[in-house]
């Protein structure tokens, strides 16, 4: 039984709506975590932007760093609540996660909410202030917001990496003790590869879903200097970032064949422990097999070990009930990896034809695919959540805490679940609509109209 | 003692100034509601909007730190109101959602039928959050919060009679502050008509939160007597005194339009009935768990104070600047124009160079990161791979973008 690792603040409830919560966290997530990738990325693609007009005295360059910043603060601002709701689910869904664990992780938090302070004050700031303060005191009040953008992560992945790898204290008796919070985050050797990972997919999504809304406009027909400069400062940063992703993606592996080794074995749908393992690709995971894959011998080994007969530990390392469900986790990596070997391919295309031919590439083809990687970059950074987060599973707290300990006693889970899931459906609808209204609206170069207030 | 009680004092801080900032930024959107359909109505809507915009995220932030301070110093403590009270905070979090969307939609709105509805949004979200979180804190104050995973009674631990009272309270106040602020803001920009406005406003619901007050304490009263007895004769007095004071003084400063000082004075009236509401209950946080029983371990403790401290150093100085901004109207105002003469180009790079070293960069980065099983490997490795992304990029981008100005 699982019981005899668990530590917790409260006796035990019957939650029948485990599931649901995990669902409902599952979606909060889905829907926030795009938000962040642009919260980390999008402010150094705007003040870069900003810096170029500046610096050669171009208007096109204002323009653009003026309605991307329009753009930034709209998603900062949804960003802001979905991260709300996040905070407070921490304590609705999961009362006897943060009333047990809160003295470990929470200081993350706490330090976040001052990173996220500074960059509400600097987003304030930085957009009200486009004119309104000097050139070079308007493009230093954005600095911050590039720099909060990073630290926030990091803080919120830190205690992410707790969880998965947990340490910072003891157990006595089921309780608690010996609270280090400053090792549990910091001397915690998963929190590396976790937020370099994050942070390299950040620029990945937001610089493929920026170049894919001025891919469409040269699809359309409209493709002027504007739209040519819009498409290539994002598609050269995504086109970078990409293929070093499968690098970092490496890394990131290894450390979790480490660390969780029964993680790897579900992303590999992996059952029995074995030297000299196949890489599989494709395939589904019944009855402790994996069906229909396409095995490459020895590359799993040599991928997670480096060497030819290395040992991979399966799922049969564990009892039956603390694996996670196999085909959730496989086929999130499948997608995560299927999509960032395309992304890193339509990269490099641009990146030859640059190298090679000193330009854009001509097919509208090429643009097509542009279109297509602004939404699968941001599947793919939901498919790699989902692999470490369901690949936890059934622990909240790695081998520490199950979920089903974890989740709240109260009532009227599914009623939240749909209440919440409706709020975001509408969301979702306001922020495309409000997106394509400021896409629309033609940013005219002379002064905005004085306040229509003094007139009365 | 001292060290477990201390962040409990930040905690009351960080409310006190969300209930004086963030309650402002709620209580603008109970005058949006109010606001009538008419021109004069729009304006009052308008200028209301364009006051809390540049700051309401920042607002908005004190409810998060309030939130990851207790979570982090009285983890039992969080885990059992969050369990207890998950409707009530449910329905502020929903609020919250719903201003937050209506602040970025209205960005993207043109027409004043358009933005009129967004307002209206807004404005009845404004005005759920503070009564949802008036109950809560009601809960909490009449010890119907006991310790446990959803230990309490789901409804009518939020739903007696002082729960109620305090949520109304807490949205009278909240656009009593707004009153108050919106009015300084007018006088400040010299539009006469709009202060006049919000004077009015202010007085009267100046009158109203007095009233409500009054009225609480009799609702306590019948409600939790211990509660009400510390309250008007215990420890909690000198609090519930000066509140009542400053609460005279900002309505008589309001009368004659001084309204710089009535901004603080107001402030002052609604902190005090927070740091009345810690008085009264000090040292237990719910029924049976005090503060020093509830406090996370010693080092933990010792990080929040030092992180709080550390952080205030950095953020209030932040804050100063994002308010005086505000405050002196620069923000409201139109902009200037700024001429920027022709095209010039860019220093040239050298292209070829950076190339090649993006190109060392990379080889460096891969050997160490994924052939090399160190971990100072792979921290080099990781810098290494910044590095080829980086030199790429501007080797890349800068000539990329590169075009004579008026090429079409």
């Amino acid at each position: 039984m699982i019981t005899h690792f668990t530590a917790t603040a409260f006796p035990a409830v019957n939650q029948h709506y485990l599931l649901q919560a995990r669902q409902m966290q599952a979606l909060s997530f889905a829907v926030h975590i795009p938000l962040v990738a642009f919260g980390i990325s999008f402010p150094a693609m705007v003040l870069f932007v900003e810096w170029l007009g500046h610096r050669r005295r171009d208007d096109l360059y204002l323009t653009l760093a003026r309605r991307w910043s329009k753009v930034m603060v709209t998603l900062f601002a949804v960003g802001v609540i979905t991260g709300t709701v996040l905070s407070f689910e921490m304590g609705l869904l999961w009362p006897n996660f943060t009333g047990t664990f809160g003295g470990v992780f929470g200081l993350g938090f706490t330090l976040e909410g001052f990173s996220f302070f500074l960059e509400a004050i600097f987003i304030g700031i930085y957009v009200y202030g486009w004119r309104r303060l000097s050139p070079r005191a308007h493009l230093m009040s954005g600095i911050p917001i590039v720099i909060t953008g990073v630290t926030g992560s990091l803080l919120v992945i830190a205690v992410n990496a707790w969880m998965n790898h947990p340490g910072g204290f003891t157990l006595h008796n089921g309780k608690v003790a010996d609270v280090d919070p400053l090792r549990a985050l910091f001397g915690n050797s998963y929190l590396w590869h976790e937020l370099i990972h994050m942070y390299v997919a950040a620029y990945i999504v937001s610089g493929f879903i920026v170049a894919a809304c001025y891919a469409f406009c040269r699809l359309r027909g409209r493709w002027t200097r504007y739209e040519r400069t819009a498409l290539k400062i994002p598609l050269t940063i995504a086109a970078l970032a990409a293929p070093t992703q499968i690098l970092v993606g490496d890394w990131a592996a290894r450390d979790v064949a480490e660390k969780q080794p029964v993680k790897l074995a579900a992303i590999e749908g992996l059952y029995k422990t074995t030297r000299g393992a196949s890489e599989h690709v494709l395939g589904w995971y019944s009855g402790n097999q994996l069906k229909g894959a396409i095995a490459i011998p020895h590359l799993l080994s040599i991928l997670t070990d480096h060497s030819w007969n290395g040992t991979v530990q399966g799922l049969d390392s564990v009892p039956a009930n603390q694996r996670p469900p196999v085909n959730v986790v496989h086929w999130a990596f499948q997608t995560m990896v299927g999509i960032g070997t395309l992304l890193a391919t339509v990269g490099l295309v641009y990146l030859a034809i640059w190298i090679w031919r000193r330009r854009l590439p001509a097919s509208p083809l090429f643009y097509c695919a542009v279109v297509a990687c602004g939404p699968l970059a941001a599947v793919a950074l939901i498919a790699g959540w989902v692999v470490t987060e369901v690949g936890r599973q059934p622990w909240v707290v790695y081998r520490v805490m199950p979920t089903a300990a974890a989740v709240t006693g109260a009532h009227g889970i599914p009623v939240g679940y749909g209440v919440l899931a409706s709020a975001y459906v509408v969301v979702a609808g306001g922020l495309v609509w409000v997106l394509r209204r400021l896409a629309r609206t033609p940013l005219d170069l002379s002064v905005e109209p004085p306040s229509e207030l003094k007139a009365a | 003692m001292f060290l477990q009680s201390l962040p409990m004092v930040f905690i009351l801080a960080g409310l006190a100034l969300y209930v004086v900032l963030g309650g402002a930024d709620l209580g603008a959107g109970f005058w949006q509601l109010a606001a009538a359909r008419s021109p004069d109505g729009r304006r009052i809507r308008e200028f209301a909007h364009r006051a809390m915009a540049p700051v309401w995220e920042t607002n908005h932030v004190w409810l998060i730190f309030i939130l990851t301070v207790l979570w982090t110093s009285y983890p039992k403590a969080f885990g059992s109101i969050a369990s207890t009270l998950a409707v009530p905070l449910f329905i502020a979090l929903l609020g919250i959602l719903s201003r937050g969307a209506a602040y970025a939609l209205r960005e993207g709105a043109k027409t004043p039928r358009e933005s009129g509805r967004i307002d209206t949004i807004f404005a009845v979200s404004s005005i759920l959050v503070p009564f949802a979180l008036g109950t809560a804190v009601g809960a909490i104050a009449t010890n119907r919060v006991p310790v446990g995973n959803a230990a309490g009674d789901m409804w009518s631990s939020w739903l007696n009679p002082t729960s109620i009272a305090i949520g109304t309270l807490a949205v009278a106040t909240s656009a009593y502050l707004a009153a108050v602020y919106l009015a300084a803001d007018a006088a400040h920009d010299e539009v006469r008509t709009l202060e006049r406005d919000f004077r009015l406003r202010a007085l009267g619901s100046g009158v109203i939160v007095g009233a409500l007050a009054a009225g609480a304490i009799f609702v306590v009263e019948g409600d939790d007597h211990t509660l009400f007895h510390s309250l008007v004769t215990g420890r909690a007095l000198p609090a519930v005194i000066v509140s009542a004071l400053a609460g005279f003084a900002t309505l008589a400063l309001v009368y004659q339009r001084r309204y710089e000082l009535a901004r603080y004075i107001a402030s002052l009236a609604v902190c005090a009935v927070v740091v009345g509401w810690a008085l009264a209950r000090w040292p237990t946080i719910l029924p049976n768990l005090t503060v020093h029983q509830a406090a996370a371990d010693h080092d933990t403790l010792v990080c929040v104070v030092v992180a709080v401290l550390g952080g205030a150093v950095i953020l209030f100085p932040a804050l100063v600047l994002l308010f005086r901004l505000t405050l002196s109207g620069r923000f409201r105002g139109g902009e200037l124009r700024v001429v920027e003469p022709a095209s010039v180009a860019l220093a040239t790079v050298n292209v070829r160079r950076r190339a090649r070293l993006a190109v060392a960069s990379l080889i460096a980065g891969f050997g160490l990161l994924n052939i090399a099983d160190a971990t100072w490997a792979h921290a080099i490795g990781v810098a290494g791979l910044f590095a080829f992304v980086i030199l790429a990029f501007s080797a890349i981008v800068i000539p990329a973008i590169d075009e004579p100005v008026d090429s079409r």
